[in-house]
């Protein structure tokens, strides 16, 4: 089956037109340099499918390195049919109603660990979700009545944070991850995986917490990769983090008049 | 009545009583500091005499033998007394081989008296003073350097570098200051502050940074020195003293030269969790040797805006500031070391976002004229759209132009993507640049209408720092902390990492390196660098 093909517009349809900005390692200093130097960027270009291609801006950068800016046309063409997705697999539910559905569904408080783990001292990402402040114009889930959110900040060591999840008998573990240099942030979902026993069991949670990873770096679809029971990209926000965790955690309710 | 000169209207009153409160609020601290110590101020202590190197497992010899004495004589005396007791007693040549020593369980430290004390303290300072002489000589050689190069005009453009490789550090620092970075920072590998020691040697391995250790601060010090003489220019170079080991790498910038350090007074407290004890006590040392080598602190007040609201806590700022400020002139800094930090994080979709900036930018000029404020860029509605990014980043440059800010760190348009590429730090140079050169008077063109809208809200946010600091000094400031004032976390101050490392002085405690720190005579005056 084939969907719709598409190609980038610029500024009409199916002209293709893109920009593209990077940096080579040549000089740009003589008549000379400049003339290899945009050489050098066009056959970049043209490998990457960029065919008729226009250096608008060259620059030299010290010595040895050019930054260029290139338009060009895409030679490729998008199938839509082929485009997979994540589809969020639960709805996103008002503030109120994910506090009623702990209040019915679990009959007490839901208490949710957040931590930065291993040496990651970047704890802007699980303050945006935790902290009352929040993130995006929504509060954060220390907000929801019905949770108990205990943020035990940066650099925790993933072996205390599974202990802690223990004596404070957490339904659900948050874990931010920011750094990503050497893929630290997937060696640090491997490792809190491992430390609570999870991945091993081939999706069954036995006692354990739910395991939520989140970092502007993961790729959503990784989550069994990893071990862990799922991972939010870029751009969460906390009442999609919350709405989860309700889906996750606690049963459907009944539909109307089937009673509870 | 108002300040003289002032573009807000300031009230010389209000101010006045602001420096009071924090006095107020600050002096408890200051005598806690002073009536206590801690293992890493201790380990500083050897660091200052020229203890250097590391065990095989690479645990540097202070810290080997800090804990040997604490495990026989305890620390409460100081570490100097009993070490330099079995330093002279034990016939060792230097300090490394009675670490060698002590680490391996050979050697019975004690506390010694009479004669024998006399000797063991004459020993100690004999060895601080030399200590002291290299940090004074370095402090001679960076206003040699400054001379035989230049000292760049205001804003001094700042720039990061963070590979977590001292060895690309350094191409790509040298690179950052041809291009016209002013100051180099190399940020530290994330983790680091957690450490409760200092590693040795020259790094390659580092998570988001390059690992603070004596031999990389002195690689990239040459290398800058280098590029300063090709440029005609003196290029700073910047660190932090922070985290756990605060005055110990205080110490290595000192004998190092490092020009200028990241040293806040809540800032490990609130971000880092480390105990608030720990970290005032340690941070009031760090401080007497930043005085005494010459370096210039920046503070981290434009963290909490990072997690509160830079609004609702504009006044946390000042009142951080004005905090800062006490605790770093009691500590011996002169005003031209004080880079009190800010930042320009109101959300772009807040009305009037830029003028509420100029206010308080404004503001912080006008509260602390001689200090080299350190302002930094926007992060937190950096969204990813590095086209608008650089548009917000301008509006930073020409806020920090417009209220003559004196250090700029320049906002990367790619800030939360990456570290930046090299392009990208050469476009944020380039816009740096653009608007400096277009718009370099505008300052003094800028005067702000009597009960304006900008003086009104300078005035509002100096009014609300007042009331706080009032609070604080009824409250105390380690009740403040614990209650969350300062970019919104929790603090108390008898949790946190490191507090097992603080103890209360003896009776007869003894610090060589503190005499000669608290000794205005013997540390001499500030001086201009």
């Amino acid at each position: 089956m084939s969907g719709p093909v598409i190609r980038p517009y610029g500024d009409t349809t199916g002209d293709g037109r893109v920009q593209l900005s990077f940096t080579l390692p040549v000089p740009f200093g003589t008549e000379r340099e400049r003339a290899v130097a945009e050489g050098a960027a066009l056959q970049l270009a043209a490998k990457m499918g960029l065919e008729p291609a226009m250096v608008v801006h060259a620059k030299g950068m010290g010595p040895a390195f050019t930054f260029f800016i290139v338009y060009g046309r895409a030679s490729h063409l998008v199938d839509l049919s082929e485009v997979t997705v994540a589809e969020r697999e639960f709805p996103v539910l008002p503030a109120a109603e994910i506090n009623l559905r702990i209040r019915s569904g679990l009959g007490r408080e839901m208490v949710v660990l957040g931590a930065c783990i291993g040496t990651d001292a970047h704890t802007v990402g699980i303050d945006a979700i935790l902290n009352v402040k929040g993130h995006a114009g929504e509060k954060g889930l220390e907000y929801y009545r019905e949770m108990r959110v205990v943020n035990l900040g940066a650099q925790v060591d993933v072996t205390d944070l599974a202990s802690r999840a223990r004596a404070e008998h957490a339904d659900a573990v948050l874990v931010s991850q920011v750094v990503t240099q050497r893929d630290a942030h997937l060696a640090g979902a491997r490792a809190l995986a491992g430390a609570f026993g999870a991945g091993t069991s081939g999706g069954e949670r036995g006692g354990r917490p739910l395991l939520v990873v989140g970092g502007p770096r993961f790729d959503p679809t990784m989550a069994a990769d990893l071990g862990v029971d799922k991972i939010f990209g870029r751009g969460t926000t906390p009442r999609e983090v919350a709405s989860y965790l309700v889906h996750a955690l606690i049963p459907e309710p009944a539909t109307a008049g089937a009673g509870a | 009545m108002t300040v003289e000169g002032s573009k807000l209207g300031l009230d010389p009153m209000m101010v006045s009583a602001a420096r009071h409160l924090a006095r107020i609020a600050g002096q408890p601290i200051v005598d806690m500091a002073r009536s206590h110590s801690t293992v890493s101020v201790e380990r500083a202590v050897l660091r200052l005499a020229g203890l250097d190197g590391a065990d095989e497992g690479g645990m540097p010899w202070v810290n080997r033998l800090v804990d040997a004495v604490r495990e026989t004589t305890g620390l409460e005396h100081g570490v100097a007394l009993p070490a330099w007791d079995a330093l002279v007693t034990g016939g060792y040549p230097d300090l490394a081989t009675l670490a060698r020593d002590a680490a391996a369980g050979q050697v019975k430290f004690r506390l010694p008296e009479g004669g024998d004390a006399a000797a063991a303290r004459a020993a100690a300072r004999a060895a601080l003073a030399r200590g002291f002489a290299v940090i004074d000589a370095r402090r001679a050689q960076r206003e040699s350097m400054i001379g035989e190069t230049s000292d760049p005009p205001r804003p001094w453009i700042y720039l990061i570098v963070a590979t977590g490789d001292i060895y690309e550090d350094i191409p790509q620092a040298q690179a950052a200051a041809r291009e016209g970075a002013d100051v180099i920072a190399v940020i530290r590998s994330t983790g680091q502050s957690l450490l409760d020691y200092v590693p040795e040697g020259a790094t390659r391995e580092g998570f988001a940074g390059t690992y603070a250790t004596r031999e990389n601060f002195r690689l990239m010090r040459a290398a800058l020195d280098d590029v300063s003489r090709e440029l005609g220019r003196y290029v700073r170079l910047t660190n932090y003293a922070s985290g756990l080991c605060m005055p110990e790498i205080a110490a290595l910038a000192g004998r190092e030269r490092l020009d200028m350090m990241l040293n806040d007074c809540m800032y490990g407290i609130i971000f880092r969790d480390i105990n608030p004890r720990r970290t005032f006590i340690d941070q009031r040392f760090s401080r007497q040797i930043h005085a005494r080598a010459g370096i210039i602190i920046n503070t981290g007040e434009d963290n909490y805006l990072t997690t509160a609201d830079a609004v609702d806590a504009a006044h946390t700022v000042i009142v951080s500031q004005l905090l800062n400020e006490f605790f770093g002139a009691e500590a011996g800094l002169a005003d031209w070391q004080l880079g009190l930090g800010h930042a320009f994080e109101i959300s772009p979709e807040v009305p009037d976002s830029f003028v509420l900036e100029l206010a308080h930018a404004q503001l912080v000029r006008e509260l602390f004229p001689d200090a080299p404020l350190k302002y930094m860029p926007p992060t937190k509605h950096m969204t990813g759209n590095v086209f608008g990014g650089f548009l917000l980043d301008a509006f930073f440059n020409l806020a920090g132009v417009m209220t003559g800010q004196s250090i700029l760190l320049v906002g990367m348009m790619t800030e939360g993507i990456h570290t930046p590429f090299l392009s990208d730090r050469d476009l944020a140079l380039e816009n740096v640049r653009y608007v400096a050169r277009a718009a370099g008077r505008l300052g003094e063109n800028f005067s702000p209408p009597p009960g304006g809208f900008v003086q009104q809200r300078a005035q509002q946010v100096l009014a609300d720092a007042v009331e706080l600091l009032r609070r604080i000094g009824s409250d105390g400031l380690l009740n403040a902390i614990a209650d969350g004032t300062f970019g919104i976390t929790r603090r108390p101050a008898d949790a946190g990492r490191g507090l097992e490392g603080v103890f209360e002085r003896a009776e007869g405690y003894f610090n060589p390196a503190a005499e000669f720190l608290e000794d205005p005579a013997v540390a001499g005056e500030g001086r201009q660098a």
